[in-house]
């Protein structure tokens, strides 16, 4: 059988699938690879412009929505699998849905979100020419492992190809991979805050990779911005953040709903006002306008990119529903539920919340990290906190730990009850806290409700 | 809730150390500490945590429980040489005291003799006589509930929590395991054997926050450590529904 041919009968399955009521995005992409192992490869090779790859444990589906808008102002025709399936078959799915007769594809440059375990294992086939490397944090640990195994993934897989190299200056885990030797013609770009204004006093009890990749002694901090994130060196002088290329200054941070800053491009600059909230989106922004730049598009097309990105799918999403208001701010580990704690804590007034947890396995059926959380900061602002999803009553009593009077919790299991329960009480802005497939499931309901947009594609 | 009124020194304090507070925490260990604090200052007792680092020695009549939770490979490695060379005697005698010492996943392969990993030996504590083995095997990971009999008396309690592991720890003859397993994997995935207990020294693989999915067992603590036969009851209607929920999710 041909590759066409092979496609073609992955495409049937896709459609029977989604006649069926099973819209897995992955499926098709599933079938191909099993007709057709090379397929990726193949069909990423028929790409004119090439491929560039993204990865993170926070912020990749955000990035890649990023460094989507920037190239598609610039009029460059994206294959990108923007619904954040970002394992193999998802991938494949993309690919195969651009796939066209005799060899050909629709689309100039391939866009691809990866998954941080598939990294090793798709960069080969996809061969990218530039690959963003966001930040490592500790995130589900019964699937991941530790985060320097995955570290070590990352340093195997930008072996295998010559690419352009864009990396996190803050993270020290990640800046040690631009330390691998390497053709001088594919350089390493850093991406960095430089802002004292918005560091944190020192660094939080869940901090992550804060020791010297070289020697082993712990880091010390000038700042730190976010998590283990921060301008950090070796005590012994083994290693030290990178000065960044692109870089961040004067940022305002304006609640759940934006921030500004002024972007530094070399020696180049400009002020951008985000549309999305919090540092960790400033992060997110400083990488897509760092792999851009790499790339070659000027600095008013960044700009103009990043101004008019829209949420991604359930990360800080907006929609009516109900005579109120309700965020989605997706929350998955630690890090960065600090983060959106912390941007939340930023809002005027009192906040009402739905917080859902779940435990299966794309969440992390591990709920432990629930602790690692700092859900203090909001203890004294929230109204009312509806706690939803498979492990609603120990998210409770996280918050009841945290310091939320216990009047104020309401545990209701049930998502849409939860949901309906939430929507009751209260006016004004609501915002949900759902994990990856709590999020999944409350667009669904959405969705239903008529409240937001179907999925993506 | 009893809130203390200012001026007046509680008439009992539960003093903790946490070892390497900030090294062994994978797991959101913190949660442990969080909950005894908690429980602590809502019953007007006094808590008080100490934190003991690297290199640093420890008291062993200054505190009532001793805290020694999960970490990093290259961490717990760090920790476990520390603890050999600054801490080891110390915490024997603190043991032998009656003070509470409580591991827990990393924490609790250090209380053994040794944790061997292919060629490398990381040295233990030797407070109880036990030792574990890193398999070559899948790692141990779910959730899991354990039955219990912590005073010996036939009263049957169950703990819910989750594990992840590599190692599999076997039991010397003359020690007792903290629990059967009900669900899940606990020392070796084959013994039916969960943690160990002598004493006052508790080892488990429930990692991280298993006091708040089991808060009894965060009071059993608190009275044991303090010499008290009864705690004060507080409203744990959270308390129990996110226990009843952690055994759901094991299964029992």
């Amino acid at each position: 059988m041909t590759l066409g041919a092979k496609i073609a009968v992955a495409r049937a399955a896709g459609a029977l699938s989604r006649r069926s009521g099973r819209g897995a995005t992955s499926l098709p992409g599933k079938v191909l690879m099993r007709l057709a192992p090379d397929a990726i490869g193949r069909l990423a090779a028929r790409l004119p412009h090439g491929s560039a790859v993204i990865s993170a444990t926070n912020g990749k589906t955000t990035t890649t929505a990023m460094v989507a808008a920037i190239l598609e102002h610039g009029g460059e025709r994206l294959v990108h699998n923007r619904a954040g399936a970002n394992m193999a078959g998802g991938i494949a799915a993309t690919l195969l849905d651009a796939a066209r007769r005799r060899g050909a594809i629709d689309g100039d440059t391939g866009l691809f979100e990866v998954d941080e375990f598939w990294l090793d294992r798709l960069v080969p086939q996809l061969r990218p020419w530039a690959i963003l490397l966001g930040n490592l944090f500790r995130d589900q640990l019964d699937r991941y492992g530790e985060l320097e195994t995955i570290a070590d993934r990352w340093r195997a897989a930008i072996a295998t190809v010559d690419a352009l190299l864009v990396l996190n200056a803050d993270d020290p885990l990640v800046a040690d991979l631009g330390l691998v030797p390497r053709d001088p013609d594919f350089g390493v770009t850093y991406f960095g805050v430089d802002d004292d204004a918005v560091a944190l006093p020192g660094l939080a009890h869940a901090s992550d990779s804060t020791h010297c990749r070289r020697c082993g002694a712990p880091l010390t901090y000038d700042a730190v911005y976010l998590g283990h994130l921060g301008r950090y060196r070796c005590p012994n002088g083994d290693s030290e953040r990178p000065a960044p290329h692109v870089r961040a200054t004067a940022i305002a941070l304006r609640g759940t709903r934006g921030a500004r800053f002024e972007l530094h491009v070399g020696d180049e600059q400009a002020t951008v006002a985000l549309p999305l909230p919090g540092l960790y989106n400033v992060y997110n922004a400083l990488g897509a306008a760092a792999l851009a730049s790499a790339l070659g598009a000027p600095l008013t097309q960044i700009v103009a990119g990043l101004e008019s990105t829209q949420a991604a799918f359930g990360r800080a999403e907006t929609v009516r529903i109900g005579g109120r208001e309700l965020a989605i701010l997706l929350v998955k580990n630690p890090a960065g539920a600090n983060e959106v704690l912390r941007t939340l804590a930023l809002d005027d007034g009192a906040v009402d919340v739905l917080a859902v947890l779940n435990d299966k396995i794309a969440d992390g059926r591990d709920v432990s990290w629930v602790w690692d959380a700092d859900f203090e900061v909001i203890a004294g602002r929230v109204r009312r906190v509806t706690c939803s999803g498979t492990r609603a009553a120990e998210l409770a009593l996280r918050l009841k730990y945290a310091g939320v009077a216990p009047e104020r919790l309401h545990v209701v299991p049930e998502l849409e009850d939860g949901l309906d329960a939430a929507l009751a009480d209260g006016e004004g802005r609501l915002v949900a806290l759902p994990t990856y497939t709590a999020m999944l499931a409350l667009r669904e309901l959405l969705v239903a409700r008529g409240a937001a947009a179907g999925s993506f594609g | 809730m009893a809130e203390l009124e200012q001026g007046h020194a509680p008439e009992r304090t539960l003093r903790v150390c946490a070892l390497y507070p900030d090294l062994m925490n994978i797991y959101a260990d913190r949660g442990n500490l969080l909950m005894l604090e908690r429980r602590c200052s809502w019953r007007g007792i006094g808590f008080e945590v100490a934190a003991a680092g690297l290199g640093e020695g420890v008291d062993p009549d200054a505190h009532d429980l001793f805290y020694l939770g999960g970490g990093q490979d290259r961490d717990q490695r760090l920790c476990a040489l520390d603890l050999v060379q600054a801490k080891r005697a110390a915490l024997h005698a603190a043991a032998d005291r009656g003070a509470l010492v409580l591991g827990v996943c990393g924490g609790y392969q250090l209380l053994g003799h040794r944790y061997a990993l292919g060629d490398e030996e990381i040295p233990g504590l030797g407070l109880v006589d036990l030792e574990t083995i890193r398999s070559d095997g899948p790692r141990l990971i779910g959730n899991v509930a354990i039955e219990v009999d912590l005073d010996g008396d036939g009263t049957l309690r169950t703990l819910a929590g989750f594990e992840n592991h590599a190692g599999r720890t076997q039991l010397g003859a003359g020690e007792r395991p903290l629990g059967r397993v009900l669900k899940g994997h606990g020392n070796t995935g084959s013994s039916g054997a969960e943690g160990i207990r002598r004493d006052g020294v508790i080892g488990t693989y429930l990692h991280g926050p298993l006091l708040p999915k089991n808060a009894w067992f965060a009071d059993w603590l608190i009275a044991r450590a303090l010499g008290l036969r009864q705690l004060a009851a507080l409203d744990d209607a959270f308390e129990d529904a996110a226990h009843a929920e952690a055994r759901r999710a094991a299964g029992v």
